[in-house]
């Protein structure tokens, strides 16, 4: 029996993650799907700094400074780790509810919505929160079966809600949210810096190089040279501007979401409940602030039924068998679960599909209550207390 | 039985282990799972991880009020002690930050440190005051932060149907 155990090759939760995202070395890296475009990223970097240290570096290393190729390299090995940090790190992806936790979301919705009339459709699935005197919608997700924290949003790229999402960088190939927001700000400033400081140094290379031997000259001497000085051109642009975009966003303390969706333009006097109302706090704490764990558990090792040999032991498989029944609503009820695209002719069958799920979890449970009045209020409008 | 403590022994290689689901299954081999409370994050502070103290109605009749209150209470302060945006938040942000992070392959983070205790606490907390009263806390960051599920265990002795307060619809109280 034990020997059954151990010829098995350990399955890690990873593997089982929904979402459309690749893992890489066992877990360890969690990418997009579509990595071409981090690809051309990478091979940009290294491509113009291995022509930058080819070229340009050994002639100004000794008529003007040593110092000059040093920092170059310290830069590139700043940039690519930001870069790979941004790229293969968890931006904060949120894990889908299970499916106990999913309907008990879904009864407590039902019970506040109260008695939906045949045929209507039901009211849209939003809870209202106070923040800092602000009422902040907090939307639920047909795909996660949660209602998103504030500042969480489904990246439908990667299939998953992703806390305090700012956007989906196919540069990096990764979404940027909570958790690699910072490294992404690092990456592009330092990136910025790179491109400058490779641009200033070419153009004093071909300067300096022009007075001794002719500009035709040195560009035949250093074809690289015209290369580099086009990568940087164009980069430049694109690269510093999102850089100073992106201290606009951390001096207010709102994501690229948020400023796209204009959620806290000010019109109707809405103000930003998240930000400190100071430049510096903001920029402490989004730069400065905790670094948070994931809460994925990639590389946990997965417990599967099936490994153990003993599937009449009760004890162990109580909690894990025990959801079995309500796998089996899930199944049942996951269809049935209004999405905001669902046609109406599916309508009519969630009134059907509920009384399933809320009698086979709860077995020896009396059917819900109608007591739907005394609850509606309490949960759509959750006021500070 | 056997694969008992095997299931413990796989729980203990994860980072957030609670070696008490070992104890409680050993204690409670009558027990079956009847119910799971959810109690939700608490957002009025903010973004900041902090969870709703107000008790829930299924465990009226299995736990006291001022204990449930405590374990979140003690839970909501853990969790602002590691999100705590300070001058040890900041220091180590920097020097993070100059070492290219790579100082993170050999300390932990403030907040991994903070999770062992709430780690620690939540399997005391289960073995001392849940666990004898028929509950288990699972640890929130094995549900993503979002939720603390306790597990309200009814003994398989107990025929027809279990106490009338583990009603589903009254839990938006």
């Amino acid at each position: 029996m034990s020997a059954v155990m151990i010829t098995r090759k350990v399955t890690r939760k990873w593997e089982k993650l929904p979402g459309k995202n690749t893992f890489c070395c066992d877990g360890r890296v969690m990418m997009a799907r579509q990595k071409g475009v981090f690809y051309l990223t990478l091979f940009l970097i290294v491509g113009t700094c291995s022509l930058f240290f080819a070229f340009e570096c050994p002639y100004l290393a000794v008529h003007l400074s040593p110092a000059i190729p040093v920092f170059a390299v310290l830069l590139f090995v700043f940039v690519v780790a930001m870069l790979l940090r941004t790229s293969f790190s968890d931006p904060g992806v949120l894990p889908r509810a299970l499916p106990e936790e999913a309907n008990f979301i879904e009864m407590e919705i039902e019970a506040a919505n109260g008695n939906v009339m045949a045929g209507q459709r039901p009211p849209p699935r939003i809870k209202n929160v106070q923040i800092n005197n602000q009422i902040v919608k907090l939307k639920y997700c047909y795909t996660c079966k949660i209602f998103r924290p504030p500042r969480a949003s489904h990246c439908s790229i990667c299939d998953n809600c992703v806390d305090r999402f700012d956007h989906h960088c196919p540069w990096v190939g990764n979404c940027v949210g909570k958790r690699n927001y910072r490294y992404f700000y690092l990456f592009t400033l330092s990136l910025s810096l790179l491109t400058i400081y490779i641009f200033a140094f070419n153009i004093v290379h071909v300067v300096l190089r022009s007075v001794d031997s002719g500009f035709m000259n040195t560009l035949k001497e250093t074809p690289g040279t015209v290369l580099e000085v086009l990568v940087c051109f164009f980069t430049l642009w694109s690269v510093v501007g999102l850089t100073g975009f992106h201290t606009y966003l951390i001096s207010l303390n709102q994501t690229t979401n948020e400023d796209i969706k204009g959620s806290w333009s000010g019109k109707n006097r809405v103000q930003n409940p998240y930000s400190h109302k100071n430049f510096i706090k903001n920029c402490c704490e989004v730069l400065c602030g905790p670094t948070y764990p994931s809460v994925l558990d990639r590389r946990g090792v997965m417990l599967e039924d099936s490994t153990r040999p003993t599937p009449s032991d009760a004890s162990a498989a109580s909690t894990y068998k025990s959801t079995n029944p309500v796998s089996q609503t899930t199944k049942s009820s996951a269809p049935l679960i209004p999405n905001e695209h669902t046609p109406e002719e599916a309508k009519p069958s969630i009134g059907a599909g509920t009384q399933k799920s809320t009698s086979s979890p709860k077995e020896e449970k009396p059917p819900s209550p109608t007591s739907p009045n005394a609850v509606a209020p309490a949960v759509i409008k959750e006021s500070a207390h | 039985m056997s694969s008992a403590p095997r299931t413990a022994t796989e729980r203990t290689k994860l980072p957030y282990c609670h070696e008490s689901f070992h104890n409680l299954q050993e204690l409670r081999h009558s027990a079956s799972l009847a119910n799971k409370v959810f109690i939700q994050r608490d957002y009025t502070d903010g973004t900041v991880c902090k969870f709703q103290t107000k008790f829930p109605s299924e465990l009226d009749s299995r736990i006291e009020r001022t204990l449930f209150e405590d374990t979140v209470k003690t839970l909501n302060n853990y969790y602002a002690e590691a999100e705590k945006i300070g001058g040890q938040s900041y220091l180590e942000g920097c020097l993070a930050c100059l070492t290219v992070y790579l100082i993170f392959l050999c300390i932990e983070t403030r907040y991994e440190k903070v999770l062992k205790k709430i780690s620690r606490y939540i399997q005391e907390q289960n073995e001392k005051v849940y666990a004898p009263r028929g509950l288990l806390i699972t640890d929130p960051i094995e549900r993503g932060m979002r939720v603390i599920e306790i597990s309200v265990y009814e003994d398989r002795g107990s025929s027809g149907s279990s106490s009338g307060s583990s009603t589903t619809s009254s839990s938006g109280r």
